[in-house]
């Protein structure tokens, strides 16, 4: 794994009039292009030469992400994936070929599109988002994501709230999210710590398919029972001590079998290789036409987002292709309780001097705050917990502790508290 | 462009080193520290700087299990609240919802979980298993069925499962204080 370099990039546009119709956009204002736009040259050169896009995924929606931004003239694209190609990919991954099979999906589809498009540039980077610090995301204009994981976005999404400098404005780094499932789908534009984010929505998503145990365990009367009857309930009790590993085909092996024994056992039609391997991994079903939608969909806004050339997204696209079409755009609110954009950030002047204590009735004595019993933690380290009794214990020796042997100055402490709907985020600012 | 970024890029943009503390981490502050006191419940930490792992204790004060002292296991994911806690009975005990493996039939830890939920909702679930233990969502099955065939029967062997008792050929863990 690591960054790859690859051959540069081929020599500049021959494709006469390549940007005609992208130009008519960026050429002159349109109704309801933003009054701040200015149309021409300047603008062209910013998407073509200077801006930079990072595509976190290279499946199914990002190869149609990575071929939509080469073709409207993204210039500097990155992409990240951790992922290898797989047989089972290309009916939909058509930047991907049987000779690509076992290949960083990242490297094969920055090749491909560089090969394809003249005077694209593509970065591939074959790891995981969590290996690159911010000061990696630092240098991108916006990030796109097309993942399939819940972890993932969560993750991607807390970094770019995080980042937001309020001093920076290129700190804040508009975040395009995709998704599909079947027919069903959705394209939404975050703009960090401006509008609603990933985790102010968590309640909204759609839930994985998850059966009862007693079900499982007693009544099975689908394929899906018997799977989850062998990963859940038989791999822990004969090997105790190994971790089921969803991409060791050894393993998928194991469970496929002893889940077909138990179906046969119940008279149950259905258990397939594939569909184990598709229920323990929790793999959604991919449409290819879906996964084009919602990826043309992202990348018109981030086209916009760069351009300005047109209003954006506000915030949130769905399309519902289970029953006739049904599209919805609404525009989904920041909850305040959010613990990734919501709550409050304060600074707070302290004495060095003071005691973990004195801080703690300072925070309570704020009237703004109106923290009752607050609890106080340091990058997940707890500083003092209210409860339960054996926590507070633990921390209670640091209540009488000096801040300046508990803290750095300019320390972001987590403060929560019952009577705090939401989490505070309390700079600590040490003085003498 | 984006009205917020001016148009000239700034490659000197410094990457303001700003601790981040997952909301999984918050949330569970936050969980934690709001638990209602249960007389009947007890939080154990092994490592009190490790708070996704720890123990929970449940000595009911009725029901068929008064008397007992139950230990589960919780181990919190880098995923909290998307995805629930995950929960084992750490004794092989005679309940008709938990097996002799230890999983738990609670629906709030599995099908009906959802990120409003918290600690306190899922301790609150496992008290009740004790209080009142359902014959219609069995994982262990002759429990059950004893439960719902004769409930002095089904007290009489809960009893003896505690004591350390054998069932049916299966021996369970003693539960009772020394
Ligand atoms: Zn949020």
């Amino acid at each position: 794994m690591g960054d790859i370099s690859l051959p540069a990039p081929l020599p500049p546009p021959t494709w006469p009039n390549r940007f005609q119709h992208v130009d008519t956009l960026l050429d002159h204002p349109g109704p309801s292009t933003d009054p701040d736009f200015v149309g021409g040259e300047a603008v062209k050169r910013f998407l073509r030469e200077d801006s930079k896009v990072l595509v976190i995924g290279a499946g199914g929606l990002g190869c149609e992400i990575l071929t939509n931004l080469a073709l409207m003239g993204f210039a500097d694209i990155h992409v990240i994936d951790m992922d290898t190609i797989d047989i089972s990919n290309l009916n939909r991954q058509f930047l991907f070929r049987p000779k690509d099979v076992g290949k960083p999906k990242a490297i094969i589809a920055a090749e491909f599109v560089m090969s394809r498009v003249p005077g694209t540039k593509v970065t591939p980077y074959f790891g995981k988002i969590q290996d690159k610090p911010e000061s990696y995301y630092m240098q991108f204009n916006l990030v796109i994501c097309g993942l399939d994981s819940v972890e993932a976005r969560r993750w991607m999404n807390a970094t770019l709230v995080a980042m937001v400098d309020p001093d920076v404005p290129e700190s804040l780094k508009p975040m395009i999210d995709g998704g599909t499932e079947g027919f069903k789908g959705q394209a939404r534009v975050i703009l960090p710590s401006i509008t609603s984010c990933y985790e102010c929505s968590l309640d909204m998503l759609n839930k994985q398919t998850v059966f009862p145990i007693c079900t499982i365990a007693n009544t099975p009367r689908l394929p899906e029972h018997c799977i989850e009857w062998a990963s859940v309930l038989e791999w822990p009790k004969v090997f105790p001590d190994k971790k089921l590993d969803t991409d060791d085909p050894e393993h998928i092996q194991w469970l496929f079998t002893h889940a077909s024994t138990r179906a046969r056992e119940f008279k149950i039609e259905g258990v397939t290789w594939s569909l184990t391997q598709g229920v323990v991994k929790n793999i959604i079903p991919a449409i290819a036409s879906t996964n084009a939608v919602i990826a043309a969909s992202c990348c018109t806004e981030a086209f916009k987002l760069m351009t300005n050339c047109a209003p954006r997204l506000d915030n949130y696209f769905m399309l519902i292709g289970t029953e006739g079409v049904y599209s919805y755009t609404f525009q989904h609110e920041r909850r305040p309780e959010c613990p990734v954009c919501g709550g409050e950030t304060i600074d707070m002047p302290v004495k060095k001097e003071w005691t973990l204590e004195r801080l703690i009735e300072a925070l309570e004595e704020r009237q703004d705050i109106q923290a009752k019993k607050p609890s106080l933690s340091v990058n997940g380290r707890s500083l003092y917990l209210q409860a339960p009794p054996q926590l507070e214990r633990a921390t209670r020796p640091n209540l009488e502790k000096k801040l300046v042997d508990l803290v750095n100055d300019g320390d972001e402490l987590t403060v929560t508290a019952g009577s705090l709907p939401f989490n505070l985020t309390l700079r600590v600012l040490l003085k003498d | 462009m984006l009205k917020i970024w001016s148009m000239k890029k700034n490659e000197e943009t410094a990457a303001k080193k700003k601790p981040k503390v997952s909301a999984a981490q918050i949330r569970l502050q936050k969980d934690l520290t709001e638990l209602e006191e249960f007389k009947t419940m007890t939080t154990e930490f092994p490592d009190p700087a490790d708070l996704l792992h720890f123990n929970l204790i449940i000595t009911p004060d009725e029901g068929f299990y008064k008397g007992g002292k139950f230990l589960f296991s919780f181990v919190i994911t880098s995923n909290y609240p998307h995805e629930p806690p995950k929960v084992k009975c750490t004794q092989k005990i005679y309940h008709p919802n938990v097996d002799t493996e230890g999983n738990v039939c609670l629906n709030i830890l599995r099908e009906d979980w959802k990120p409003v939920l918290n600690l306190n909702a899922v301790l609150v679930g496992l008290q009740f298993l004790f209080l009142e233990p359902n014959a219609e969502d069995p994982l262990n099955k002759e429990a059950a069925e004893e439960l719902r065939r004769d409930r002095d029967v089904f007290a009489k062997n809960a009893a003896l499962s505690m004591r350390g008792g054998t069932i049916r050929g299966q021996t369970y863990e003693r539960v009772l204080p020394s």
